[in-house]
């Protein structure tokens, strides 16, 4: 491999203050606001396949999870997925999977999203679920309702922070991952970190990652703020006390 | 990297004995730089994380620490390490601090957790005691937190020695620098086999460290899961 055989700059504070002047040049460049491979376009492939992936992964995990969470099974397998999420390095399935059968680009890109964005919405959807209060279902139940109901009434309703944790977790996850992406060519913004690292140009390097960096927190940041609000716990909590 | 005897190698197998044997050497060089910045980077991460949330604690501070937290977590790994290469280059001195930062977001969280849970009731016992605060940390709060930061440096370890591999991008990723080198020549045998050490190391550290819990936390032995 090229990368780590020449540096790209030598690590003095001098060129470091250099290297942010170019790396404000390369951001305010117009010409890399255009076209294709402009950046636009690159944060919106990387919008793309993260949303795609987080809805696929949203669509297959929480039903599982909630189903799981309502019979009270398959804990140990919720639990689990995390822990071996955490063990299995996200860089290597990704590469695994582009030079096996899913060959470079998207198809193995999406597949280590999904992969990787499923272990955070199982746990802390089933750990949701598992964690509301035994005494209020028993309630649910004294008051005839029947299982759907407690799931869809009582259990789902006191478990969303945790769902939405969950989802926020896969989320930030899949936006990383989707930048290691770009370098088994999946798109998005890490194409800039990646051509930054071949063509050796430290200006497009640093800006890329900062644009990686801006797009994750402002993700992060939604995310957090869409929690308060769908969060109807605390949405009762803020009407009762507007009626007081 | 071509390889050049018959057999496996050759047909460029996902499973090579010859590859393992061949590139013996290769392979322990890898394997020793991955665990020597995992052990570096857990162990830095935890000298500053302990410090660090015994300051935040005493200046009231939590929150600030663990927002900071969050926001170092967020920021992916690639993008990370591409942001300090300006001030320490194309060197391991890039990873390892990248991996250090990776490290203390775990880290802190569980030492501000452990020492939050120490019961109010026990740290009135030790000031009736006549112990100071700094002998009240050393000897009954640091001790008491001591089951939940272990968790911590078990989860900060099997993440770095996963988040390691990425630093392979840059050469200095140990068992990374074969995953990340056998892309473009998509040479089967050395990412498959590089990929599976990887995770066979995490779960021997974590089996490991689960070990040390017991030891230094006898009192506890029974109760960890």
């Amino acid at each position: 491999m090229a990368a780590g055989s020449s540096p790209v700059s030598v690590s003095l504070p001098g060129p470091a203050m250099s290297a942010f002047g170019d790396v404000i040049a390369w951001l305010t460049d117009p010409e890399n606001w255009q076209g294709r491979a402009g950046i636009p376009a690159r944060t919106w492939e990387h919008l793309v396949l993260s949303g795609v992936s987080l809805a696929l992964v949203c669509a297959l995990a929480l039903p599982l999870a909630l189903w799981l969470g309502h019979i009270g099974k398959g804990g140990a397998l919720a639990v689990n997925v995390t822990n071996i999420g955490r063990a299995v390095p996200v860089f290597a399935v990704l590469i695994l999977l582009a030079i096996g059968p899913l060959g470079l680009g998207v198809r193995a890109t999406i597949v280590a999203l999904i992969l990787f964005g499923l272990p955070p919405v199982l746990t802390n959807a089933y750990v949701g679920m598992r964690e509301v209060d035994r005494d209020t279902v028993e309630a649910a139940r004294g008051m005839g309702m029947t299982g759907w109901q407690m799931l869809r009434r009582v259990e789902l309703p006191l478990a969303v922070p945790l769902i939405l944790t969950g989802v926020r977790l896969a989320a930030v996850q899949i936006v990383a991952t989707a930048t290691l992406g770009a370098f088994v060519l999946g798109g998005g913004l890490g194409r800039f970190i990646n051509s930054g690292f071949a063509r050796q140009d430290q200006a497009e390097l640093v800006g890329g990652a900062v644009l990686v960096a801006t797009l994750a927190l402002l993700v992060e940041g939604s995310f957090e703020l869409l929690q308060r609000r769908l969060d109807p716990v605390r949405r009762a909590g803020r009407l009762s006390q507007r009626r007081v | 990297m071509r390889p050049l005897s018959t057999g496996c190698l050759v047909r460029n197998d996902w499973i090579c004995g010859e590859y393992v044997r061949s590139r013996r050497s290769e392979l322990q060089d890898a394997l020793t730089q991955h665990i020597t910045l995992t052990v570096l980077a857990v162990l830095i991460g935890l000298a500053l994380a302990i410090p660090l949330a015994i300051a935040a604690r005493r200046l009231r501070l939590s929150q600030v620490l663990l927002g900071a937290a969050t926001i170092v977590y967020t920021v992916p790994s690639v993008a990370l390490f591409s942001l300090l290469i300006p001030f320490t280059s194309i060197s391991a001195t890039t990873v390892l601090i990248g991996l250090v930062l990776y490290s203390l977001t775990v880290l802190v969280r569980n030492v501000l957790a452990g020492l939050d849970a120490v019961p109010d009731d026990v740290r009135e016992a030790a000031r009736g005691m006549g112990m100071g605060p700094m002998r009240l940390m050393l000897r009954v709060e640091l001790p008491l937190a001591v089951p939940t930061i272990m968790a911590g440096v078990r989860i900060a370890t099997v993440s770095t020695v996963a988040l390691t591999t990425v630093g392979g991008i840059i050469g200095f990723g140990g068992l990374g620098n074969l995953i990340f080198g056998g892309l473009n020549s998509e040479f089967r045998s050395q990412v498959l086999t590089a990929s599976v050490l990887c995770v066979a190391l995490a779960l021997v550290a974590d089996v490991a460290l689960l070990g040390v819990q017991r030891v230094i936390t006898p009192w506890q032995r029974g109760a960890v899961r």
